[in-house]
């Protein structure tokens, strides 16, 4: 974990070579979790492609750095509330990749029984809390559980990620002003890919900077290069170590980049041809890659074997998925309401 | 027994389940001074201002929290002042409360209770006065509560508190200072039990709310003409305790349904629809609905009055079934269960 105080060591090295700020074999980690990201989801788009996943699916691929950086330095009993654009998050805080993918193809053996899909991923024993399809309504659900965690007295923390587009709606906005009354441990982490939707956010609001939005409030924040890895980690790191001592909340604003459109099967007729150019630039992956290199912790071999490892996981994980069945109507009826902790169903 | 009010009984029984478990906690907007009807008075000085949250004026964000809360472990009672601002936080109680067990595979439950008070009669216009549980009583995965006396408001709250899963309890503003016989000992009535409040054998009352007092009302002036009228309150609306409600017209052959929603949509559509089919062989006459006229509630006090169904519209339906001869005036039924509109 890197505190404020490296922080400011960083600053007075500004413009020279520095050295690794992540040890090698965490650097090497979050490689592995965005090669499996990244395989994850184009294989996810060739399934969706031919009807074997089916209805809305939002991927990630561009941003895969933030979710890897992110839920890579939380505990389990850390709590993570997802969005739409969920699948990263998910794998990032420990779903199991076959149950994760079973989910998607709406089968028994998925994560939440084939009843909650895409937008819908839980896995509670990783505290993967929950992701949800309407944009930003998971905001108020992360603060209710940092309240929890506080008035339990725990030091664990809860992360919520959103885009650029909840931040218009209103329940943004009750939620942080919630969460800065009441000093929640709570780590607002923002994945601003520039669109909401299909629309830039140029059309959606006046205001340039996420981070700005919160500035009244005066709790930490900040603006990072969402496809540099190393920037999303040490700043995360700094604000988590700071909630873990009871601390909060925060706000982590990542400027990140969507290959994808806002959905499979997006026509993007919004999508700017320059931008597309700048790919390169922005792919997390790539550069990960490539500072791995320069430094001297990944070499060729290591790199081909990441992605070696993670198509073979993919292939086990579809493999497992097409072997599920799919829940029957009887498995959803009887899940409409919690039975009582007796096991006696409630009236 | 001892005397208590309908708010009074509340109070009790969230001091009772608060006294009892730890992981509950009250929210809402000015709780912890009380509340504009101080159901929620004393809790502060009792448990302290982190267990009894005041919050912003937040609606959507309030039942959010209440729903990661009770994920997380709490055992939340959020209120919302008034029904009508249930508008404002139905995204997390419907998208999220609701579903969050089924989408979760049944890994997630979110056991929390949404207090609410609803219906006309304190001149509070028409975004303060609505009966607007049929919407609720629609989304699969919440329960839905409706007291109509004292020791239904704390009993029916003690099992809404101890339910695993999402329960609202839509209580009514003019019963809450009414002075009750209440055990001494606050036990909790499940939710989904009916209750028959008088026995009759000519025609069936289900009522809700505050109208069970209407028709407790309307079968004495029944009685009067001679009718023996039957009165239930199911109590919750969601899960519904059907089996009593249709055994009971089985044996009139003639029910009036009454609440105080606008009848159009209301959850009276519902129990009709139900208890047709189960007890359609046994109908004597068309089931009545009685429910407020389609509009918005209004200010002006005579007008409210006219508005507000009550015991008089319950006779007027019930006669209707009693002497029916066949549907030969369109909307006949209908004009018998209006308003004085």
């Amino acid at each position: 974990m890197t505190g404020a105080g490296s922080a400011a060591v960083r600053r007075a090295r500004a413009g020279k070579p520095r050295p690794p700020a992540i040890p090698p074999d965490t650097a090497v980690a979050l490689l592995r979790t965005i090669w499996r990201i990244r395989c994850f989801e184009e294989r996810i788009a060739q399934l969706h492609k031919s009807l074997q996943i089916q209805g809305l699916v939002h991927l990630s691929i561009g941003g895969e750095g933030v979710a890897a950086t992110v839920c890579g330095q939380l505990r389990d009993d850390d709590a993570v509330y997802s969005g739409h654009r969920a699948h990263g998050h998910a794998l990032a805080k420990g779903a199991p990749m076959a149950q994760t993918l079973a989910e998607l193809m709406g089968r028994s053996g998925g994560l939440c029984r084939g009843l909650g899909g895409s937008m819908h991923l839980v896995d509670a024993t990783r505290g993967l809390m929950g992701a949800t399809g309407v944009v930003g309504g998971n905001l108020p659900l992360a603060a209710g559980d940092a309240l929890a965690k506080r008035l339990a007295g725990s030091d664990a923390v809860t992360v919520v990620f959103f885009g650029d587009g909840a931040v218009q709606a209103g329940h943004f906005h009750e939620t942080v002003n919630l969460a800065a009354l009441w000093e929640l441990p709570l780590i607002f982490v923002c994945e601003n890919n520039g669109m909401a939707e299909f629309t830039s956010r140029a059309e959606h609001t006046t205001v340039a900077s996420v981070a700005d939005v919160v500035s009244p409030y005066g709790f930490a924040r900040a603006t990072v290069d969402g496809s540099d890895v190393a920037a999303v980690h040490d700043k995360f790191a700094a604000y988590l170590e700071q909630a873990r001592m009871g601390e909060g909340p925060f706000l982590l604003e990542c400027l990140t980049h969507r290959r994808r459109g806002h959905y499979e099967g997006d026509q993007q007729q919004y999508r700017d041809e320059q931008a597309e150019a700048q790919w390169s630039a922005k792919d997390p992956l790539a550069r990960w890659q490539e500072r791995g290199r320069a430094e001297g912790w990944l070499s060729a071999a290591q790199a081909q074997q990441l992605e070696r490892d993670a198509t073979a996981e993919v292939e086990q994980a579809l493999a497992y998925a097409r072997q599920s069945p799919p829940p029957t109507a009887a498995q959803a009826a009887a899940l409409v309401y919690a039975a009582a902790p007796d096991g006696a169903p409630p009236r | 027994m001892r005397t208590l009010s309908y708010v009074e009984a509340i109070r009790a029984a969230l001091a009772q389940a608060m006294r009892a478990d730890p992981r509950v906690i009250v929210l809402g907007e000015d709780v912890a001074e009380g509340g504009p009807y101080l159901a929620t008075e004393g809790l502060a000085q009792e448990f302290g201002r982190e267990r009894v949250r005041n919050t912003p004026i937040s609606e959507s964000a309030v039942c959010g929290v209440a729903v990661g809360a009770a994920q997380a472990g709490l055992r939340p009672v959020v209120e919302i002042m008034f029904i009508d601002f249930i508008t404002l936080a139905l995204d997390q109680l419907v998208n999220q409360a609701a579903k969050a067990h089924f989408m979760s595979g049944g890994q997630l439950s979110a056991p929390l209770v949404l207090r609410t008070q609803g219906g006309t009669g304190g001149r509070a216009a028409a975004q303060h006065s609505q009966s607007l549980e049929a919407w609720l009583t629609h989304v699969p995965g919440l329960k839905v509560a409706m007291p109509s006396c004292a020791t239904d408001a704390a009993g029916l709250l003690l099992s809404a508190i101890a339910d695993p899963g999402p329960v609202v309890v839509v209580e009514n503003k003019a019963l809450y200072y009414r002075r009750e016989q209440v055990p001494n000992a606050l036990e909790p009535i499940p939710l989904g039990v009916a209750r028959r409040l008088r026995e009759g054998r000519d025609v069936t009352i289900v009522a809700t709310s505050r109208l069970v007092d209407g028709a407790l009302e309307a079968a004495e002036q029944l009685a009067a003409e001679g009718v023996e009228a039957e009165v239930l309150d199911p109590r919750t609306l969601q899960p519904l305790d059907l089996e009593p409600l249709a055994q009971s017209v089985k044996r009139t052959g003639r029910a009036v349904v009454a609440h105080e929603a606008v009848r159009i949509g209301g959850f009276g559509a519902e129990l009709a629809a139900q208890l047709q089919a189960a007890a359609f062989d046994y109908l004597e006459a068309p089931i009545h609905r009685v429910g407020a006229p389609f509009t918005p509630v209004p200010a002006s006090a005579g007008l409210e009055d006219a508005y507000r169904p009550g015991a008089n519209e319950i006779v007027r339906a019930a006669r209707s079934a009693l002497q029916w001869e066949g549907c030969e005036e369109l909307g006949a039924v209908a004009a018998a269960g209006g308003g004085g509109w």
